[in-house]
């Protein structure tokens, strides 16, 4: 394997008194898909958003493209990561929401313009430029000017994805993009997702619960249960072939 | 006892020279209370437990105490407190009086509206990598102020009412001169009629004002927003 773009190490993470993760070890390499799968209250959303640095391991460390990301080396030992560190090494990371957590107050080409602009100082220009190609890339390149509210969740969804890509994350995290969507809804951001995963170069991890994508698109299939990795390979060795009773009755839950 | 409209007129000078006074110390106390009510807002949210319980208490007591009480204290008690005690001019009590007091509100309405924001916004723009001035200046407080432009509004009219209270300690606004001038003719009636006039003359157009600034922002929300449906990030 190649040097891992990110790695989880003894993670643990409680809120309150209640310790929802317990011990998480997970390495993902650059470009690798990863499904992550698992029962509701597993901590499958907690797992990502540590690395999105919207949740802090209680213990534990992670280290993105080599650096560690919720802790910084100061004169030999490590110490928690001040803002000005976390987002030197977020930059790496994107992440697209359930809820698509759009700017209400900003047209599509706004929302996918005032991040690079003013995180990575690119010129309005090409911050534009780039934010059409994007636009266009996701089938919205006629809605620019459009308001998100004058959008359909599916359409939302496509634009919450192009203005993560714009900020060309070697990371892109993915929680349950689909499960607000109506269901006539989901088959056109599977497909745009698709489109990206097949682009190849950015690492990808998608919590879902579309077990026939998650088997199309990922290298590896992780399945959380209880706030432990219970099982892990290929998607033809955890969503078909697996021992594990727990996990084939979570897995028979999406059979038909 | 008649209306005289000789006398009307003769009164209208002092009262002028009075409504200016009355006005500008309106604008003075509200600038001094958005002002303010930033710094409650802002000190407020630091994360730090004690601070945020000792000045929740101060708020709600500067809120509890009638401003007429806390105008007297500055202007009266505080020159004789030892050490930080200072006398100041009646204008001067009357601006951090009424400002303070207000601000306390506003704070309430800053907060309000800040609070208002979905949380899945600070975390869109944290997944952006946006500084935290920019989460301020370009994702929160765009979407946070708008909605309280009404309230604001509100609160200047308010602010305009009470400020007749300084003319308890010598500040010589529209009510202290109308005041003045009826004691020095033995007849209040058309004098403080005028003063009770001149505030509706005020009041209502500052009302009318920000109701139009208000559907101005409503539209500016339709052009945006055709449908009339609003975003909660919920599916269609
Ligand atoms: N901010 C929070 N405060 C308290 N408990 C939380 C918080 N976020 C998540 N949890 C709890 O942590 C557990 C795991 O949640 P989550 O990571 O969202 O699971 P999943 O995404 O697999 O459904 C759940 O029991 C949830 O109630
Ligand atoms: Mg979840």
């Amino acid at each position: 394997m190649a040097k891992p773009i990110a790695v989880y190490n003894d993670v643990h993470k409680s809120f309150g008194e209640v310790e929802v993760l317990k011990g998480i070890d997970l390495e993902i390499a650059p470009a690798e898909k990863v499904a992550l799968i698992g029962p509701s209250g597993s901590g499958k959303t907690t797992i990502i958003r540590m690395l999105m640095t919207l949740e802090q391991p209680t213990s534990g460390t992670i280290v993105v493209d080599g650096q560690y990301l919720w802790h910084m080396e100061k004169n030999g030992e490590l110490v928690p990561a001040n803002e000005k560190h976390l987002r030197q090494v977020r930059g790496d990371i994107g992440m697209v929401f359930q809820h698509f957590n759009l700017f209400p107050h900003m047209s599509i080409l706004e929302n996918c313009m005032v991040a690079p602009i003013n995180v990575k100082g690119v010129p309005k220009k090409e911050a534009r430029q780039r934010s059409v190609e994007m636009l266009e890339k996701v089938g919205l390149g006629d809605k620019l000017d459009d308001y998100p509210s004058q959008l359909s969740g599916g359409q939302k969804q496509r634009v919450a994805m192009a203005r993560a890509l714009v900020m060309r994350p070697k990371i892109m995290l993915f929680d349950e993009v689909t499960s607000a969507l109506d269901p006539e809804l989901v088959g056109e951001v599977l497909e745009v997702i698709r489109d990206i995963a097949r682009e190849g170069e950015m690492a990808m991890v998608l919590v879902t619960h579309e077990m026939d994508f998650a088997r199309d698109i990922a290298d590896r299939v992780v399945f959380l249960d209880e706030g432990r990795i219970a099982e892990q390979g290929t998607p033809e060795q955890v969503l078909e072939n697996s021992e594990s009773e727990r996990l084939n009755s979570f897995l028979s839950r999406f059979r038909s | 006892m008649t209306w005289n409209w000789n006398y009307v007129v003769e009164s209208l000078p002092a009262i002028f020279q009075g409504m200016w006074i009355t006005l500008g110390l309106t604008i003075a106390c509200y600038l001094f209370a958005m002002l303010f009510g930033f710094v409650w807002t802002f000190v407020r949210r630091i994360p730090w437990r004690p601070l945020q319980m000792i000045i929740a208490f101060i708020m709600e007591f500067i809120r509890s105490t009638p401003p007429l009480v806390q105008l007297f204290f500055l202007y009266y008690a505080w020159p004789m407190v030892p050490y930080v005690g200072l006398t100041l001019d009646p204008i001067t009590v009357a601006i951090i009086g009424l400002g303070v007091h207000f601000s306390t509100y506003i704070a309430e309405i800053y907060r309000s509206g800040i609070e208002s924001i979905d949380k899945g916004q600070w975390e869109a723009a944290t997944a952006l990598n946006l500084s935290l001035k920019d989460k301020w200046t370009k994702i929160i407080l765009p979407q946070a102020i708008p909605p309280t432009i009404p309230m604001l509004g509100n609160y200047l009219i308010i602010m305009f009412k009470e400020v007749p209270l300084t003319s308890t300690i010598g500040v010589a606004g529209m009510l202290h001169m109308a005041n003045n001038f009826g004691s020095k003719n033995f007849a209040y009636l058309e004098p403080l009629t005028l003063v009770a006039v001149f505030f509706l003359v005020m009041s209502y157009p500052t009302a009318v004002l920000f109701r139009k600034l208000e559907q101005r922002m409503n539209r500016r929300f339709d052009k945006n927003n055709p449908t009339g449906k609003i975003d909660k990030g919920v599916v269609t």
